[in-house]
C-alpha cells in the first residue's frame, strides 16, 4: 500500500482562530487503499483537519496536494472537484426525496425531455448494487429507511461524484452492532476498489477492526502515524492523552492512603443510577473526607455521571440515599437543597454568569439555596465574598468587575468558591483545572485535598490521569458509558495501569464491535 | 469611570447622564417644549377654585401615564427573564370586563364592599391568566412570544364572552375614585401606580428576585446549574405582569365607568415593550432597569397627549409616534452616537461644542 503515490498529502497545516491555535504544524498524509484512523481526544483538532481538507476553513499556513499537484481548496466545491468528499454524523439528505432521487442529485441522466427518470434510477440502483445494497428499491422514500442504511445511502452518493476520498466522521456513533458490521463491510469493498478513507470514531474497538493506519492528534498538534497492527491499545491512548509509558510508570500516588472506616454510612450512595443514551446503570459509593476521581476517555460517560449525580440531567433509573435517607434528585435545586454541588466542565456556557460581576457569581449558589425570598444580608454578602476571594487567591480582587473579564484559572476559582460556600457534603468537580495556568492549577489541587480533610466527599474528574492518581483516594474508571472498574489508590496504581484497564477491559471477553446503544 | 462615587447633587445629574433612560427624559422635555412653543401657558398648573385640586396639562398626563406604568413594569420584568408578554392589553381588557360586569350585577353606587369584590376578583382573574402565560412559558415549554399570542388573543374573546359583546357601563363611586379622584390635590390614580411601582421595585431590588430574574435572562442553562428554580422565577414574573395588567385594566376603565372590549388596552402592549426598551432594558434579557421602564411609560403618555394637543389627525398618529420613538432610539443607539461625536471632532463650530459637553459626560 505505501509504495503507492499518496492521494492527499497534508502538511505542516496551521490554523489559528482567536485566540486559539486550532492546528498547529500538523502533517497528514493518505493513500489509496487504505483506511485512515484520525485519533484524538475531542478538542485535538481531527473535525479542524478534516475542515480544512474539505475546504471549510481555509488554512493559515502549510499545502495542501492532491496526487502531487498543490490545491488551494476554498470551499467544499472545490474539495468536491477533487474528488473528496464527506459523510457527516448526521446525514446530509434529503429525507423527502426517494433514494434514486438522493442517490442521483445533480447528476441525473438528461434526455431531450428533462431528466429521464428510468435511467436515473437504473444508475441509482447500479450504484447502490456497488455497495451491497441491490436489494433496496430506488423509488421508495428515503425516510422509510434506517439512519444506518441512510449512512450507506450517503456513502453511495458520494461514490457516484466519483469520489477517490471518502471521509467519515464518527459514523458509527449512533449505530448498533450489526449496522457497524454492515458499515464495515462496505467500507472494506470500497478500499478494495482503491479508494482512500479517513475515519473518525471514539470507539476503540472499532477502530482496530477497520483500520489500517492512525494519526494521532493533541492539542492540535501532530503526535505521530502508525501501522495500528503495530501500535498496541495503551500506547495509543498514552499518545492521545500525552503522556508516554515511562512517564506514567514513575508517576506513583503522592496522596498518602487514609484508612477510611468503611462500615461507616456513605454521605452519598446510589444504586443502579441510568440514564438512556448516557450512562448504564451505576452504582457508587462516596464517603466523607475521600476524593473519589472519575477517569476515562472523553465520551467514556464520566461527565454523565457526575450530571446524574447532581440532577443536571434527570435520572431514568436507580435511586438515592443521602446518609441512608432516600431522596430524589432530579433537578440541581433540589441536589443543592441536599448539599450536593457540582462545578461543570463547561466553565463559560453552565458556570460562570458572564454579565454578572464576582460578588453576584459568587453568592448565586448560596442564595438559590436560601430562595429569592430570603437574601443574604449585605454583612453576610461581603464576608463570603472577602473569605473566598482571598482564600482562593482571586485576582484581581475587585467583586464588582464583571466576571467576564476575568481569567480562566480566576473564573475557575470564583465557581469553586461559589459552591464553597453553600458548605457542600458532596462536591463534583468536572475538569476544574481545564485550560488554566500552572499556578491556578496547584491552587486549585490543593483546596481540593484540604476539602477532604475537613470531611467533604470530593469527585474529582479530569482528562489529566496523573492529576486524578494523585489526588484521589479511590478512582472509578469508565468506558463506554459503564464503570469498568473502582480501584483503591495505592503505591500500585498509576496512570499507566489505569491506562491498561481501559485498554484491556473487554478485549478479552468480547471483542465485537460496541455501539453507543449497547 | 464607574468605579468613583459621585459627589452630591452634580454627581447624581452625572449619574443619570450616564444611564440610557437619560434620553427618554431629553424626549419628555423636547415634546413638552414643543407644545409650550403651541401654546406658551401649556405647563401652567392651577388649583381649581371649587374643590382645590391640581388641574393642568401635566397633571392629565400623569394621569394618563398610570395604566402604561404598571404594564410597562409588569413587561419590564417578563423582559429580563429573556421573554415578552404580549398579552397585557388583553388581561387589561378582562380585568375590565370583570369589574364593570360584577359592578353593573351588584348596583350599588355606593357600596365600598362592592368595589372591594370587583377590584379582587378582577386581580385574581388576571393573575390567573398571568399564570397560564408561565405554565405555557416554564412547564410546557412554548417560546414566549407563542405562548402570550395565544393568551393575548383568547383574553379578548374571553372579555367579549364576559360582557355579551357588549360594552358594559356601571356606576359605582369608590371605584371611580380610583382613577378619578385626588389625593392632597394630586390624581390617586398616578399616586397610586407610583407606589405600586416603588413597591414592586424594592421587592426585586431587596429580596434576591431581581439577581435571579437577571440570571436566567442572562444564561439559563448556567443559572439552572447553579440551583435556581427557572420555573418557579418565570412563574413569578408572568403571573406579576398578569397582575400589573389586571391593575391597568382597572385603571383604565374606572376612568370612564365603561369598558370598551374592542379598545380597552387595545395594542397596549407595544407601547409597554416600548417603555421598556426606552428605559434601557434589552430585549435579549438580563439586566433590566424599573425606573427607566417607568420613565418610558411616562414618555408614552406624553407623547399621546402632544399628538392629541398639536391636532395631528388621528389616522396619521401612528406614523407621528413612530417618528418620536425612531428618533429616540437612534439617540440611544451607541453607533449612532459614535457617528455623531466623530462628525463634531472634524468640525468643531461654535454650537456643536457646547452641544458636545451633555454627549460627551
Amino acid at each position: 500500500m505505501t509504495a503507492s503515490v499518496p492521494i492527499i498529502e497534508m502538511k505542516g497545516i496551521s490554523i489559528s482562530f482567536p485566540g486559539v491555535k486550532a492546528l498547529d504544524n500538523v502533517d497528514f498524509t493518505l493513500y489509496p487503499g487504505e483506511v485512515h484512523t484520525l485519533m484524538g481526544e475531542n478538542g485535538a483538532g481531527k473535525s479542524t483537519l478534516i475542515k480544512a481538507l474539505t475546504g471549510v476553513y481555509a488554512i493559515d499556513e502549510g499545502e495542501i496536494r492532491v496526487l502531487g499537484e498543490t490545491r488551494r481548496l476554498s470551499g467544499t466545491a472545490d474539495a468536491q472537484d477533487a474528488g473528496i468528499s464527506t459523510v457527516y454524523q448526521e446525514v446530509n439528505l434529503c429525507s423527502n426525496l426517494s433514494i434514486g432521487e438522493n442517490v442521483m442529485l445533480g447528476h441525473e441522466t438528461r434526455g431531450p425531455f428533462g431528466i429521464n427518470w428510468k435511467a436515473t434510477h437504473a444508475a441509482a440502483s447500479e450504484a447502490l448494487q456497488k455497495l451491497g445494497l441491490g436489494h433496496l428499491d430506488p423509488r421508495l422514500p428515503l425516510s422509510t429507511l434506517s439512519l444506518a442504511v441512510q449512512q450507506l445511502v450517503a456513502i453511495s452518493r458520494s461514490m457516484v461524484t466519483k469520489s477517490k476520498v471518502l471521509i467519515l466522521d464518527e459514523p458509527t456513533s449512533s449505530l448498533d452492532a450489526v449496522e457497524v458490521e454492515q458499515l464495515f463491510r462496505v467500507m472494506r469493498n470500497l478500499r478494495d476498489q482503491g479508494v482512500a478513507i479517513l475515519f473518525v470514531s471514539h470507539f476503540l474497538d472499532q477502530v482496530y477492526a477497520i483500520s489500517d493506519r492512525l494519526t494521532v492528534l493533541r492539542n492540535g498538534q501532530f503526535v505521530g502515524e502508525y501501522m495500528t497492527a503495530e501500535l498496541d491499545r495503551s500506547a495509543l491512548i498514552s499518545k492521545m492523552i500525552g503522556k508516554d509509558i515511562a512517564s506514567l510508570r514513575s508517576l506513583d500516588s503522592e496522596r498518602a492512603r487514609k484508612d477510611h472506616p468503611h462500615d461507616e454510612a456513605p454521605v452519598y450512595a446510589a444504586t443502579g443510577l441510568s440514564r438512556r443514551g448516557s450512562v448504564e446503570e451505576t452504582d457508587l459509593q462516596l464517603h466523607a473526607g475521600e476524593v473519589v476521581g472519575f477517569a476515562g476517555l472523553l465520551g467514556s460517560g464520566r461527565t454523565e455521571l457526575a450530571r446524574l449525580i447532581y440532577g443536571a440531567d434527570k435520572p431514568d433509573t436507580g435511586s438515592v440515599a443521602m446518609r441512608g435517607e432516600t431522596v430524589d434528585v432530579k433537578n440541581p435545586a433540589i441536589a443543592l437543597s441536599k448539599r450536593i454541588a457540582f462545578s461543570s466542565e463547561n466553565r463559560r456556557d453552565e458556570g460562570i454568569i458572564r454579565d454578572l460581576s464576582v460578588r453576584e457569581n459568587l453568592i448565586l449558589g448560596v442564595q438559590a439555596k436560601r430562595g429569592w425570598a430570603r437574601p443574604l444580608p449585605r454583612k453576610e454578602v461581603e464576608a463570603i465574598v472577602s473569605k473566598y476571594l482571598v482564600e482562593l487567591g482571586v485576582r484581581p480582587a475587585d467583586p464588582d468587575r464583571p466576571i467576564r473579564n476575568l481569567s480562566g484559572g480566576n473564573q475557575q476559582k470564583v465557581l469553586l468558591g461559589r459552591w464553597l460556600a453553600t458548605k457542600p457534603e458532596v462536591l463534583i468537580l468536572d475538569e476544574p483545572t481545564r485550560g488554566i495556568d500552572v499556578g491556578a492549577k496547584a491552587d486549585i489541587q490543593e483546596q481540593v485535598a484540604a476539602l477532604a480533610d475537613e470531611g467533604v466527599a470530593v469527585v474529582f474528574i479530569s482528562s489529566e490521569l496523573d492529576e486524578v492518581v494523585r489526588l484521589s483516594d479511590r478512582i472509578v474508571v469508565m468506558k463506554d458509558h459503564r464503570k469498568i472498574a473502582e480501584i483503591v489508590n495505592g503505591p500500585d496504581v498509576t496512570a499507566e495501569s489505569i491506562v491498561t484497564t481501559i485498554a484491556e477491559e473487554g478485549v478479552t471477553a468480547d471483542s465485537t464491535p460496541q455501539g453507543a446503544h449497547s | 469611570m464607574n468605579s468613583s462615587k459621585p459627589a452630591g447633587a452634580k454627581g447624581l445629574v452625572a449619574e443619570v447622564v450616564r444611564k440610557q433612560y437619560f434620553w427618554g427624559i431629553i424626549a419628555i422635555v423636547l415634546l413638552l417644549a414643543v407644545n409650550v412653543f403651541k401654546d406658551p401657558s401649556y405647563l401652567a398648573i392651577s388649583i381649581s377654585p371649587t374643590d382645590g385640586n391640581l388641574v393642568g396639562n401635566l397633571i392629565d398626563i400623569l394621569r394618563a401615564a398610570a395604566p402604561v406604568l404598571m404594564i410597562a413594569v409588569g413587561m419590564c420584568l417578563v423582559v429580563a427573564t429573556g421573554g415578552i408578554d404580549l398579552s397585557v392589553g388583553s388581561i387589561m381588557v378582562v380585568a375590565g370586563a370583570v369589574s364593570m360586569e360584577l359592578l353593573a350585577g351588584s348596583n350599588a353606587p355606593d357600596s365600598l364592599g362592592a368595589a372591594f369584590i370587583a377590584i379582587v376578583v378582577a386581580l385574581a382573574i388576571s393573575g390567573l391568566l398571568g399564570a397560564v402565560n408561565g405554565v405555557l412559558v416554564s412547564v410546557v415549554g412554548l417560546q414566549p412570544f407563542i405562548s402570550t399570542l395565544v393568551v393575548m388573543l383568547a383574553g379578548r374573546g374571553l372579555a367579549k364572552v364576559i360582557t355579551g359583546g357588549q360594552n358594559t357601563s356601571a356606576v359605582n363611586e369608590p371605584f371611580r375614585w380610583v382613577a378619578n379622584g385626588y389625593a392632597i390635590g394630586i390624581p390617586v390614580v398616578f399616586v397610586l401606580a407610583v407606589l405600586i411601582t416603588i413597591a414592586v421595585g424594592m421587592l426585586v431590588r431587596k429580596s434576591a428576585l431581581g439577581l435571579m430574574i437577571e440570571a436566567i435572562g442572562m444564561d439559563a442553562k448556567a443559572a439552572r446549574l447553579a440551583g435556581l428554580n427557572r420555573r418557579g422565577l418565570l412563574m413569578t414574573a408572568y403571573i406579576s405582569s398578569g397582575l400589573l395588567a389586571g391593575v391597568a385594566g382597572i385603571f383604565a376603565t374606572a376612568s370612564v365607568m365603561t369598558v370598551d372590549v374592542s379598545r380597552t388596552g387595545y395594542q397596549l402592549e407595544l407601547d409597554a415593550i416600548l417603555a421598556v426598551v426606552i428605559g434601557g432594558t434589552s430585549l435579549a434579557g438580563g439586566k433590566f432597569n424599573i425606573t427607566g421602564a417607568a420613565i418610558g411609560a411616562i414618555l408614552i403618555a406624553t407623547l399621546d397627549k402632544t399628538v392629541v394637543f398639536l391636532g395631528v389627525s388621528s389616522s396619521a398618529t401612528p406614523a407621528f409616534k413612530a417618528i418620536v420613538i425612531v428618533a429616540l432610539c437612534l439617540l440611544q443607539s451607541e453607533r449612532v452616537r459614535a457617528l455623531f461625536r466623530q462628525r463634531r471632532i472634524q468640525r468643531p463650530t461654535g454650537t456643536a461644542a457646547t452641544k458636545k459637553e451633555t454627549v460627551s459626560a
